[in-house]
């Protein structure tokens, strides 16, 4: 039998993944990536593959994808309610990887990071799993739910199928967790820059500098900066001291907005950002 | 030889076997490790115990008595029947126990809100009473389906002075409660300890809650020996999230020939599949609320809505020491309908003249079924673990009185 060492698949990822190449880049070009989040089926499962398509021409690096779950502790009540909407239509974890899959067909670039909570992955089972998100073309898993205490087995599966584990860091987190975290972490983390749920309102953002510097200082993989970022403005002094700006709930609010020109409304509000995330360090 | 002399649960991150564990997002993560750190310095703080032992004994009335139902058991024709009387601790159930001992620990931490949820209500009075009884503010998550009813504790926790959030998320009903107290407690995590009332969550809770639990089966181990000069055969009690059977059975764990039966709530029959009874319908494990355990979900591992007539019950998971009880083969779980819970209800309020809560009913409703089939030297100890005045309005609505 081959060596796990030796098999091609583990050397590709060895060298880079797709997360890494993006983040990479960008970072030579001393730019910030730009992750938007929108919850997979949200209105209706025909339409996702489409709207992921407006956010990277509004200038998206990196797309989260949220799938749906029926009982969503750590998110506020805009991204519940995305998640009840497509529970209406029996969004499943299959048929997220089924619009990746689809995704793929004509975007090969963009990195795709499913994030949601553990209980959907503990049904697959971890290992078919993730095989399945790896052949569809997913790049990374965030399980909300799952600190690195519970998330060795898992983590070290994902690694092996060529899928970063991105992990949260939170206001709470002391430097020993950011060591946990960065034993486990490929990609990038995600700092969660306020105590609270999604789609909160009360982002300080020299508060987050100062814990991004001390993250900085034990942790190897990029940062992301996301919860509470809702506009142009926003984003522009996020991204003055992190390496990614996520944002969700803003724009999972246009989708409940309606489907009238939705893929452009998202497309024409991410351009907004993007182009005030490109002036934040020039 | 009794392989159960020495059960020690959990280990030191929380497991109790596969089940339990710490599954929470991040942010909460160093608020459980500081209520570990400050829950064990509380236990063996000789201080921290002589005070809940004070108010055990003062505010809720402990010891609760064991009553032998002699009438009732006469009418069933078979084994004796005792029960239990947690229905007569101060707030009528066994509730607050646990609400004290964990009031106990906020006050030690120095935080001065406390939040919880609640099915039945039963646990969100006693959260109101601890709080009024120690100075706290007090925010109670309940499910709108439960709201509606159980008005009459609505009414008392907003008469302790506690704020009542209906959650109108979801299913309505004890998990969605539970998610919301979730998400305050996530936002005010530096000012407020939640308080929850069952032993599931993520560690340290399912450890805790059943450890201020257990001075209901340390009593009974005492009290039977006292009546009888011996323990029971049988110890019957109900299970939702848990709570009340792992305080009355874990005692029991190392005790040979004493067997440990858990009822859940069977709805409207667990082979109909509109039920509450995650062990005895032999569903999968899951992940929900930060812990592991056998949990009532869909093929996709969204989780199922449960229906049970008692709202304290009514719930797709359940603690995951009860979890491992099963597996190891120590406890037993069975479940009991709604319909076999009403008849309990009705045959023990008319016989012995105590109404009972529906959560407890189901117990009963088990003991009923299992005291016929056995001589009358056999002894069934049944945790009476509620009254039933908050179900008052329930039992009138289904004999289609208006109050």
């Amino acid at each position: 039998m081959a060596d796990a060492a030796q098999s091609p698949q583990l050397i590709h990822y060895k060298i880079m993944s797709r997360i890494q190449t993006t983040l990479g880049a960008l970072q030579q070009q001393n730019r910030q990536a730009l992750i938007p989040f929108i919850t997979a089926g949200d209105p209706r499962p025909g339409i996702t593959v489409e709207l992921m398509h407006a956010l990277v021409k509004g200038g998206a690096d990196v797309i989260e994808l949220g799938v749906p779950f029926s009982d969503p502790m750590a998110d506020g009540p805009v991204i519940q309610r995305a998640s009840e909407r497509a529970l209406k239509h029996n969004v499943s974890l299959k048929n997220v990887l089924e619009m990746v899959a689809e995704f793929r067909q004509t975007d090969d670039k963009t990195p795709v990071v499913l994030m949601g909570y553990a209980n959907p992955v503990e049904r697959w089972g971890y290992e078919s799993f993730a095989a399945a998100a790896h052949s569809a073309g997913v790049d990374g898993v965030l399980t909300v739910d799952m600190p690195p205490e519970e998330a060795e087995d898992l983590a070290r599966i994902f690694k092996a199928n060529q899928i970063d584990p991105i992990f949260l860091l939170a206001p709470t987190t002391p430097v020993s967790r950011i060591q946990a975290v960065n034993k486990l972490a490929a990609g990038y983390a995600y700092y969660v820059s306020l105590k609270g749920v999604t789609g909160a309102s009360h982002l300080d953002v020299s508060n987050v500098a100062e814990r991004i510097a001390v993250i900085k200082q034990h942790l190897t993989v990029p940062v992301g900066v996301g919860f509470g970022i809702r506009d142009a403005e926003t984003a522009r002094s996020v991204a003055q001291i992190a390496d990614a700006v996520v944002i969700g709930s803003r724009l999972v609010q246009e989708v409940e907005a309606g489907e009238e020109g939705l893929a452009d409304r998202l497309t024409a509000f991410l351009s907004g950002v993007r182009a005030a995330i490109d002036t934040a360090r020039a | 030889m009794n392989d159960f002399l020495r059960y020690q649960q959990p280990d030191l991150k929380g497991h109790f076997g596969q089940f339990g564990g710490l599954y929470v997002a991040e942010t909460l993560m160093p608020a459980l490790e500081e209520l570990r750190v400050e829950y064990e310095k509380a236990k063996a703080d000789p201080a921290f115990q002589a005070e809940f032992n004070y108010e055990l004994a003062h505010y809720v009335g402990r010891p609760s008595p064991i009553y032998h139902a002699r009438r009732w058991s006469e009418a069933l024709g078979g084994a004796q029947i005792y029960l239990k009387r947690e229905d007569l601790n101060h707030t009528g159930a066994h509730k607050v126990n646990n609400t004290i001992g964990q009031a106990l620990l906020a006050r030690r931490m120095g935080k001065k809100r406390v939040i919880a949820e609640t099915g039945a209500g039963q646990h969100g009075v006693a959260t109101a009473t601890v709080a009024a009884r120690y100075g706290l503010e007090c925010v109670v998550y309940m499910g709108a389906e439960d709201v509606k009813r159980q008005s009459p504790n609505v009414f008392r926790m907003k008469l302790l002075g506690a704020t009542v959030v209906p959650v109108e998320s979801g299913s309505k009903t004890l998990k969605d409660a539970m998610n919301e107290a979730m998400r305050d407690w996530v936002t005010n995590v530096d000012s407020t300890y939640y308080i929850i009332g069952t032993c599931a969550g993520p560690h340290p809770y399912p450890m805790l809650v059943r450890d201020f639990q257990c001075v209901i089966g340390e009593e009974a181990k005492v009290q039977m020996d006292e009546m009888l000069g011996r323990q029971p055969d049988f110890v019957v009690a109900c299970v939702g999230g848990g709570s009340n059977a792992i305080g009355i059975f874990h005692p029991y764990i190392p005790v040979p020939d004493v067997r440990l039966i858990g009822v859940e709530a069977g709805g409207d029959g667990v082979e109909t599949g509109r039920h509450a009874a995650p062990l005895t319908a032999n569903v999968g494990t899951g992940v929900l609320h930060g812990n592991r355990m056998y949990l009532m979900q869909d093929e996709n591992g969204q989780v199922a809505d449960t229906h049970s007539i008692s709202a304290g019950l009514d719930y797709p998971g359940v603690g995951p020491e009860h979890c491992y009880l099963k597996d190891i083969h120590r406890a037993e779980y069975v479940a009991a309908t709604d319909q076999q819970a009403i008849e309990a209800f009705h045959e023990l309020s008319r016989f012995e003249g105590i109404i009972p809560a529906l959560e407890s009913s189901h117990a009963l409703a088990h003991a009923k079924k299992l005291a016929p089939t056995l001589p009358k030297d056999k002894v069934i100890l049944v945790n009476l673990s509620g009254r039933g005045d908050k179900d008052i309005p329930t039992m009138a609505r289904l004999a289609g009185i208006e109050l």
